[in-house]
């Protein structure tokens, strides 16, 4: 779940005086009485590569839909490069979109294809050639311009769909589900590409997936979307490490949710008790929440520690016994199950460093372990 | 074992193709009979075919049916299609349930209705407006045209609504307006469904003999009447040749297209296990 | 690409400017023209028609062209005088002739409805049961003949079942009757004119169910102990029922109002609404009775129409 993206890339939208690409205002888009986008606000800044990121069924790809001019928005307004999208139709629009299904045109070759936005601008035929050229190139396509769509295989197709929607130079892509007819293993190699191609043209890129992989990976920021509302909007990073309520904690990656009371809220620290865990939670970070109010602690399975001897640390918090119920080998990681005094069950996972042989004594099925973590990983959560 | 046919279904199924096939050979056996006794096998002759080349009466009608299907299929297409595109491309506008039955209804409506009701507004449009003036080639052609759209329009609403939406989209997301879309991206892609649109209304206007009987006039008599007051009278020889040729003539015309679809479908599936071996 | 080039030229040439230009003015954009054109046709050859055969039921019928009375009257001074006559229906309810015409259509109708099905199940079963490359030859066998004149194919009929026809000549040479049976000009022909005419409408829908069905069920089913006749009359039949109503409908519908049929191969008493309408219309040429048999007949017909509908509605939303 390596973010590809380097670190030094800049952080528009830390700076308030940046202006935004994309400025979504109060979008509201109903379908009958179905309200598919719940009055959504957003700004997309020049080169990122924003990731919509939810459910089936949650609004994204309508949301996509509206930035791309097939859909007028019930209430609200967009402005895409400062100026006001209302009203105009998506063939005036400095748009482009690469579509799920790719939209390859059955009728033509490859390179009619991809020639086919720059023949409705008429320009000259000598530039077209030229232009066509110059993107097949960069999606290795060359030696397949004169195949029809269906001669082809799914991870050229996607490519000449990628083709299509760069040849235009638009400075905003919209990617429907880019990668989502791939398999898995081209799946990653194409991720990375698009990555780079991004890179190298500059381009915005708005992304539309379900997949929190794909997100992660391609993603400046994500903003994750829930019943056509956007929850939350955060780098890759932000949303992992400090989702803002239990919905992003549970969407993106698996986690332990306990739920449970402050019964110590200082600046700099909370300590939660939770009925389930048998134990407090020891948090190194403030939370704001009124006292006595109901929170959740949300524990990511790999940040817990299971061994057979007690842990070394200061305290009764932030570690309880368990016994193993459940154990599955992975390959790279294995999970385990295991029950907490109260029944619960808990989720570990830990990497496999060593190779596994009658050798090494592992842990094993209805073992009594200790389960411990850093005061610095749990996040609380009130919503 | 599953799903394998059984003796009986087997039986029962050249039964029914006997059923449908036996009338049509008889007629076209008997069709090369010496003898004027339809029936009776007398020896073997091509006369018939002769005296229906030289039956003026015959070939004429022939023409007018021939040129009214070809007039009321060009327009039958032409509505059909926008028809469907209404109906699919715009989910919402004002009268669409009236349309949606209006298009659906002359498909079951018995012809008889159809050709009544067309003639009484021919004979009221006359009396307000002065036009059709009678009855003949106009009113036969607008008649047809009215019923066999509805068939084009079932026809070109199903290919339209399997047809990706996206493809227009992107279209128009590339900068083409709707217009052009549909003629440089809908329309060839829903070529063959247009064809055989196109076919059928011919079909159907070359085959109409009730409602061309209420709206025809002196003069306009096209190949159906013909055949139908031949036909009264009794069996005659000549209408066997006629419908021999006619039969042939489909038949060709349907195994060619079958065989070219055919060897179109093989040759795409090549291409698709082509594109399949060469994925990386 | 030679459409493309052609679409240029058109709109660099002049008028087509200046009219897409002055349509736009008056509001006419593609979208209107599109939905407009289609629908102003078909209420002008297809819905106003039958408003003017309802108008023409309640009208008296007189002598000159056309034969009917004017609804309004304009009498002396602005007095309008709205004269409706449903002595055309209650003509219809007391002939015993249209009764017998009614009733008889729709026995003929449903008869030859139920015998359809009967040739054309096993039909759509064993083409939908063969291997891909079979079912489209076979297919393509029972679409032929709908692509042939119905007429000739009802002519066919003739030359087979009249007294020195086919059936009759054949029998006899093989000495199983001495007397030629009577088969032209009775019910039982026009049964099988319109189960021969109509059979390609039953098969069709049939084989359209029965080839979506998923074929695991029926190993689903054997596996689970299932004999395969009790496996047919379980699953494969209940879920062929949308083929069947739809097959059934579209035979029935245009049976009950054929004319060709019965006018062919039906004798003088086999009497059907549409050959009686035919009559009163071409005969008898009154024309407010014919008006009003066609719409009793259309009441007739609303019910299957409706269920026809209510079926494909019902298909077309299970597909999504």
């Amino acid at each position: 779940m390596a973010n590809v993206r380097p670190e030094h890339k800049l952080e528009p939208w830390k700076d308030p005086s940046a202006e935004p690409y994309i400025r979504i205002e109060k979008v509201t888009k109903k379908f009958g009485d179905f309200v598919a986008v719940d009055d959504v606000s957003l700004k997309i800044y020049q080169g990122e590569i924003f990731c919509l990121l939810g459910a089936s069924g949650c609004g994204k790809t309508t949301l996509l839909r509206l930035l791309a001019g097939f859909d007028e928005p019930t209430a609200g307004k967009i402005w895409i490069d400062g100026a006001d999208m209302a009203g105009i139709p998506p063939y005036r629009r400095p748009v482009n979109m690469m579509f799920q299904s790719y939209a390859l045109f059955p009728h033509m070759s490859v390179e009619q294809n991809v020639s086919f936005g720059l023949r409705q601008d008429k320009l000259p035929r000598g530039e077209i050639k030229d232009r066509v050229d110059a993107i097949l190139e960069l999606v290795k396509m060359t030696q397949f311009a004169g195949r029809k769509p269906h001669q082809l295989s799914g991870g050229q197709r996607q490519r000449v769909a990628l083709a299509r929607s760069l040849v235009k130079q638009p400075k905003l892509l919209l990617l429907d589900e880019p990668l989502g007819a791939l398999d898995k293993k081209l799946r990653e190699h194409t991720q990375f590409e698009l990555v780079n191609i991004q890179e190298k043209l500059g381009v915005t890129f708005v992304v539309v997936t379900h997949d929190q992989e794909e997100a992660m990976t391609l993603a400046s920021r994500i903003g994750v979307m829930n019943h056509g509302e956007i929850v939350q909007v955060g780098t890759p990073g932000d949303i992992y490490e400090y989702p803002i309520s239990r919905f992003v904690a549970d969407f993106v990656g698996s986690v332990n949710l306990f739920e449970g009371a402050l019964i110590e809220d200082e600046p700099d620290y909370v300590r939660v008790s939770a009925k389930e865990l048998g134990g407090h939670f020891f948090v190194n970070h403030g939370v704001s929440a009124p006292p006595d109010a109901t929170v959740w602690v949300a524990l990511r399975p790999e940040k817990i520690v299971i061994s057979r001897d007690p842990p070394v640390m200061e305290g009764e918090d932030n570690r309880v016994q368990a016994v193993v119920k459940e154990i599955a080998y992975l390959g790279d990681v294995s999970v385990y199950l295991v029950r907490l005094p109260s029944g619960r069950m808990v989720r570990v996972t830990r990497p496999n460093m060593r190779r596994q042989s009658a050798a090494v004594d592992r842990i094993t099925w209805d073992e009594e372990v200790w389960l411990s973590w850093d005061a610095s990983s749990p996040v609380v959560v009130t919503q | 074992m599953i799903g394998r046919r059984s003796f009986l279904v087997t039986t029962m199924m050249a039964f029914g193709f006997a059923f449908l096939y036996i009338p049509i050979l008889s007629m076209m056996v008997f069709s090369f009979n010496e003898s004027r006794l339809v029936t009776v096998w007398a020896g073997f002759s091509t006369k018939w075919y002769v005296e229906l080349i030289h039956n003026d009466q015959i070939i004429n009608a022939a023409k007018l049916s021939l040129k009214i299907a070809a007039i009321n299929a060009t327009g039958a297409v032409i509505l059909g299609t926008l028809a469907g595109l209404a109906l699919t491309r715009f989910r919402r506008f004002k009268g669409r349930t009236l349309m949606t039955g209006m298009t659906t209804a002359p498909l079951v409506m018995p012809e008889v209705i159809t050709g009544l009701s067309l003639l009484m507004l021919f004979v009221a449009m006359e009396q307000i407006f002065g036009w059709p003036a009678g009855r003949g080639v106009t009113t036969i052609t607008i008649a047809h045209m009215t019923f066999s759209m509805a068939y084009v329009t079932v026809v070109i609403q199903s290919r339209l609504s399997t047809l990706d939406e996206s493809l227009e989209e992107a279209a128009l997301d590339l900068g083409a307006r709707p217009a052009k879309v549909f003629f440089l991206i809908t329309l060839p892609i829903i070529f063959p469904a247009i064809l055989a649109g196109w076919l059928l209304a011919f079909t159907l206007s070359w085959d109409d003999l009730v409602i061309t009987s209420f709206v025809s006039g002196p003069g306009s008599s096209t190949l159906p009447l013909v055949i139908f007051s031949k036909v009264r009278l009794g069996v005659s020889p000549d209408i066997n040749a006629l419908a021999t040729i006619m039969v042939s003539l489909v038949a060709i015309g349907i195994v060619t297209a079958g065989f070219y679809m055919q060897r179109q479908e093989k040759r795409r599936e090549r291409d698709i296990q082509a594109a399949l071996a060469i994925n990386q | 690409m030679l459409l493309a080039e052609l679409m240029a030229w058109i709109r660099a040439f002049g008028p087509y400017r200046w009219a897409s230009h002055r349509l736009l003015n008056w509001g006419i954009t593609g979208r209107t023209a599109v939905i407009g054109l289609p629908y102003l046709w078909l209420i002008l050859f297809f819905l106003i028609p039958f408003i003017i055969v309802l108008k023409i039921s309640v009208s008296d019928i007189r002598l000159g062209m056309p034969p009917y009375e004017p609804m309004v009257h304009w009498i002396e001074h602005q007095v309008v005088a709205l004269q409706i006559n449903f002595g055309n229906y209650a003509f219809l309810f007391k002939d015993a002739l249209y009764r017998n015409a009614y009733m008889n259509s729709i026995l003929v109708a449903a008869g030859s409805t139920v015998l359809c099905l009967l040739v054309g199940y096993p039909m759509a079963y064993g083409i939908a049961r063969t291997s891909p490359s079979w079912r489209n030859l076979l297919l393509m066998m029972v679409m032929l003949p709908f692509w042939t004149s119905f007429l000739l194919r009802v002519y066919a009929w003739i030359g087979i079942l009249k007294n020195n026809g086919l059936i009759n000549n054949v029998l006899m040479a093989m000495g199983v009757i001495d007397e030629p049976i009577v088969m032209l000009q009775t019910d039982f022909a026009v049964y099988v004119g319109i189960v021969y005419s109509y059979l390609p409408f039953m098969v069709l829908p049939l084989y359209a169910t029965l080839e979506k069905m998923d074929l695991t069920l029926l190993e689903a089913a054997a596996d689970l102990g299932c004999h395969p006749t009790k496996a047919f009359m379980t699953i494969t039949l209940p879920l062929s029922v949308p083929g069947i109503v739809a097959g059934s409908m579209l035979v029935f519908i245009p049976a009950v109002g054929e004319f060709v049929i019965p006018a062919l191969l039906g004798g003088p008493d086999s009497l059907m609404i549409g050959r009686v309408l035919w009559e009163e219309f071409f005969h008898n040429r009154d024309w407010p009775v014919a008006s009003a048999v066609a719409i009793a007949m259309l009441i007739l017909l609303v019910g299957p129409i409706m269920i026809l509908q209510y079926n494909q509605g019902r298909q077309a939303g299970a597909h999504r």
